[in-house]
């Protein structure tokens, strides 16, 4: 590829945007506890951000519902207009971007073209592959053509969304469409070395954004995906379940429930298990980065929750209204 | 090695002034315009195709009713409350399930929120850029900027600094070279209007706009425990109120900070938004007669202000009909007559049993997925046969417009005094007559005026919410049917909504505790849907002909009138097999 003037580092837009060095470095010391990484790791977010340009980022939609894009314009440190003005440059994104028509597809294929290899690759959206991709397309292309192609020159995937993790509402019984998430729709593709990307599933309808934009963060620090386990969740966000840090935690330890939404036991803050919360067997950081800076989570206000970062969530035997045995 | 910029698409050959553009961008979902014109660039025929499919009602069948507000939903992150409340609704009108005071006031607060947000986001960040040109703003001079500011309103952030700011911070991302989510916009089309300064001032708010609209949201969090895709539940609301200092429920520190949010709401829309959609505006003022569509207009009536929650009277904006842009005549509507609201599919991708031709109530309603468009990658769609996953609903056979310009013409020929007022008072400093309403310019106005209109309601719907707590009332949720053991063996009916995008219906149909048919006529299947059986355009189609494009390759006047209704195509599309008969096979003509 042809060699270019050499596009300034995130520190370098930051600083040139008026960001404060003590403003650069609290924004590193966040990242690095939102990420629950050693303090020392402070120092190579801020490192990495010092001398690494902006990364390209391309974000496809295929069977969304947008909500986990609204969800990204939710987050608050860092912000949307932060990321997208400072950290990366958002090359496509249906929701937010200008252009439209052509003019929206030759900016991502530029942007594939132009960091080939070096791009990070964000899906939402299951991906139907029934009626040779005609149940979603963009462009009069099919929407898993779309995603084949982007991935194969993307140095990382991230599956946004519980719909590109794993299938989510579209792959719900009967999945009339035949939706599956972007990990196995890139199988084929991915055992023939033709995508050699990892890809992170950030499951949850939608994910916390704190949660997007920190494992996006990771990797402008470190060039790589933070740790997985074995369902491809970054482990800083999905090691525990939603129930192990539960306000309603010790009521249910003493074995105190509600047994109706807005009976005494709920106002008193009593476990929602019997109303069916599924918090016990969901991995997800709802309640301890929490909603729109800290105000609450599902729990907090008076419903259970729905386990929607879990895959199959949506069938769930009895719906979300039955008592997990 | 990147692949080859584009694959050559196969298809139908290139027919000649076919102007296509997919995606729209800046909208929520897949949404695709085929348009024809003529030898001056004038559009002579529109199509609107949705080219996503989910098929979520197929996938409610034979689920617990009371899951339905989840699954519902998901139709649409960004209206993340609509569907919600409509699915709730419809399981509450199909029992007769009565719901506390308070958890009507609630919602009421959820919605009303849900409506300035998605309004201002649908200003600022996916309508502006048709009207604003982004790279302009680079020439303003900030004291300029800043005169113009403190010329049109209050708002603190006026001062020549504060937009030296914003200058120095859009050249630096500018010199950078990497222009994201501005990259390739048709900056420099001779449509642009405004002077630099304006620009500027747009941009800032653009990004003031993304701010606001973070802190503002948290009623939602507050009241449903999250944004996007807060809780609800059948028979009330899922949140308590609590004693101050609990770890959980609503609590007083809760409930003052909701007081703040209405505030910052209020201020925001008074000070930013409306007075930025009238200095924007008078630069396009020959908006004010392009851009109708069919001139019928449709509303269910929304807001229900109590202390009878159930009498259609006792609302912030009236239902009803409105025909042929004739003002001085309100229709009533019948959301449950079989004859009145029906859906076709003569241009769309499904079957009916009866044939393609025959349009079908809601009730009756059935779809079978029958893809017949040509194999991606496709360069033209065939729109003389079917061309959209989206259906054809009708009222009583006419298209419908549905939205805030449909609110707020029925709230005006209904004589209500605000709305009156607000309107004439814009139309009067835009020095336009009331037929400009029916325009894309009045589309976007209305939408404004109506965030006004709706933002300064929250403080009554708080102040009735904080009176019934004080006297004791704390009721939230009604217990007497939420258990299915409760139900009629059969029982169905409408839930209906007014979305920011218009009028929402969703139809149940009960059984043995379980959902037997489930159907959702939404605000974008009205106004995106494809031409019915009798060759009638929907509103998009219609909005568009006649439209002169300066320049075919910038297709920058199709997305202005599309973009004034405000897509939302994951809510327009879906389908439902009622019989229980199996999905026939998707396959590909």
């Amino acid at each position: 590829m042809a060699t270019e003037q050499a596009p300034p580092t995130v520190y370098h837009q930051l600083r040139a945007q008026g960001m404060s060095r003590r403003g650069f470095l609290q924004f590193c010391a966040y990242m690095t506890t939102l990420l629950a990484l050693p303090a020392s790791a402070a120092q190579d977010i801020e490192q990495a951000l010092r001398t690494k340009p902006r990364p390209s980022v391309i974000w496809i939609s295929i069977q969304e519902c947008t909500g986990c894009s609204e969800s990204l314009l939710r987050s608050f440190e860092p912000t949307l207009e932060g990321l997208i003005l400072d950290q990366f440059s958002l090359d496509y994104h249906h929701v937010l971007q200008a252009a439209a028509g052509r003019a929206a597809e030759a900016a991502r294929e530029a942007a594939i073209k132009k960091a080939w290899g070096k791009y990070v690759l964000i899906v939402d959206g299951g991906i139907p592959q029934g009626a040779d991709g005609a149940l979603s397309t963009t462009g009069g292309r099919a929407g898993i053509e779309i995603l084949q192609t982007a991935a194969q020159g993307a140095a990382l995937i991230v599956a946004v969304g519980t719909c590109a993790a794993y299938g989510g509402i579209p792959a719900a019984a009967p999945n009339p469409t035949e939706a599956t998430g972007a990990a196995k729709a890139l199988t084929e593709l991915r055992d023939a070395g033709k995508v050699s990307a990892p890809v992170i599933n950030v499951p949850g309808c939608p994910p916390v954004p704190e949660v997007m934009t920190g494992v996006i963060a990771y990797y402008l620090a470190y060039g790589k995906a933070p740790p997985l386990d074995d369902l491809l969740r970054p482990v800083p966000f999905f090691g525990r379940t939603v129930h192990d840090d539960c306000p309603r935690l010790p009521f249910y330890n003493k074995g105190l429930f509600a047994r109706s939404f807005d009976d005494e036991g709920a106002r008193q803050g009593h476990c929602l298990l019997e109303l069916g919360c599924k918090g016990t067997v969901t991995f997800n950081a709802c309640t301890v980065v929490k909603w729109n800076q800290g105000t609450g989570f599902p729990m907090k206000a008076g419903h259970g929750c729905l386990g929607c970062s879990q895959p199959g969530f949506w069938d769930r035997k009895g719906g979300f209204y039955a008592p997990i045995a | 090695m990147p692949p080859s910029p584009d694959t050559t698409p196969a298809g139908a050959a290139p027919k000649p002034r076919r102007v296509v553009v997919d995606p729209v961008t800046r909208i929520e979902g897949h949404l695709r315009i085929e348009a024809e014109t003529d030898a001056d660039n004038v559009i002579t025929r529109a199509s609107s195709s949705g080219t996503m499919v989910r098929g979520i009602e197929i996938i409610m069948k034979g689920r617990d009713p009371r899951d339905a507000w989840a699954f519902t939903q998901r139709f649409c992150g960004v209206c993340t409350v609509s569907n919600s409340v409509a699915a709730v609704r419809a399981v509450e009108y199909a029992l007769g399930y009565p719901i506390p005071p308070n958890a009507e006031i609630i919602r009421n607060l959820m919605m009303a929120t849900q409506f300035v947000h998605d309004h201002v986001v649908h200003f600022y960040h996916l309508h502006a850029l048709d009207w604003v040109d982004i790279l302009s703003a680079l020439q303003a001079d900030p004291a300029k900027t800043a005169k113009l500011q403190q010329s049109i309103s209050p708002w603190p952030n006026n001062s020549t600094e504060y937009f030296a700011g914003v200058l120095a911070k859009l050249k630096g991302f500018a010199a950078g070279g990497q222009l994201g989510i501005f990259a390739n916009g048709y900056w420099g089309h001779p449509e642009y209007k405004l002077p630099p300064e304006a620009n500027l001032l747009a941009v800032s708010h653009y990004l003031e706009a993304l701010a606001w609209q973070r802190e503002i949201i948290k009623v939602h969090t507050i009241f449903g425990g999250k944004n996007p895709h807060p809780s609800f539940v059948v028979g009330g609301v899922p949140c308590t109120f609590t004693e101050a200092g609990g770890a959980t429920g609503v609590s007083a520190q809760n409930l003052r900070l909701v007081a703040d949010l209405i505030a910052q709401m209020q201020k925001f829309v008074n000070e930013v938004y409306v007075p930025d959609t009238l200095a924007i505006a008078s630069f396009y003022k020959d908006w004010g007669t392009r851009g109708e569509g069919v001139g019928n207009f449709i509303s269910y009536g929304e807001f229900p202000l109590g202390p009878d929650w159930n009498d259609p009277q006792q609302r912030l904006f009236p239902a009803g009909v409105i025909l042929n842009r004739d003002l001085s005549k309100i229709l009533p509507l019948d959301p449950e007559d079989p004859r009145q609201i029906q859906e076709s599919v003569a241009h769309s991708w499904y079957d009916y049993s009866k044939g393609r031709q025959t349009p079908l109530h809601p009730y009756d309603g059935e779809t079978v997925l029958r893809y017949t468009g040509p194999q991606p990658p496709y360069e033209f769609l065939d729109v003389d046969k079917s061309y959209s996953w989206i259906k054809s609903p009708r009222w009583r056979g006419q298209p419908m417009e549905a939205g805030p310009l449909a609110r707020v013409l029925i709230a005006y020929a209904a004589g209500d005094k605000t709305v009156r007022g607000l309107v004439d008072h814009a139309l009067q400093q835009l020095g336009l007559p009331v037929s400009a309403l029916f325009s894309t310019l009045g589309r976007v106005a209305a939408r404004t005026l109506e965030t006004k209109l709706i933002a300064d309601a929250m403080t009554g719907m708080y102040g009735a919410l904080m009176g019934n707590i004080q006297q004791g009332q704390l009721e939230t949720f009604n217990d007497i049917l939420f258990d299915p053991k409760t139900w009629p063996k059969k029982a169905r009916g409408v839930g209906l909504m007014e979305a920011p995008r218009g009028a929402l219906a969703h139809w149940i149909t009960i059984e043995d505790g379980k959902i037997a048919n489930y159907q959702a006529v939404i605000p974008t299947t009205w106004n995106a849907g494809p031409r019915d059986a009798n060759g009638r355009e929907g509103p998009y189609e219609a909005a568009l002909r006649g439209h002169k494009l300066h320049n075919p390759e910038q297709p920058l006047e199709i997305l202005r009138t599309i973009h004034s209704f405000d897509p939302c195509l994951a809510c327009a599309v879906h389908i439902i097999d009622p019989h229980g008969t199996e999905l026939v096979q998707v396959k590909v003509q």
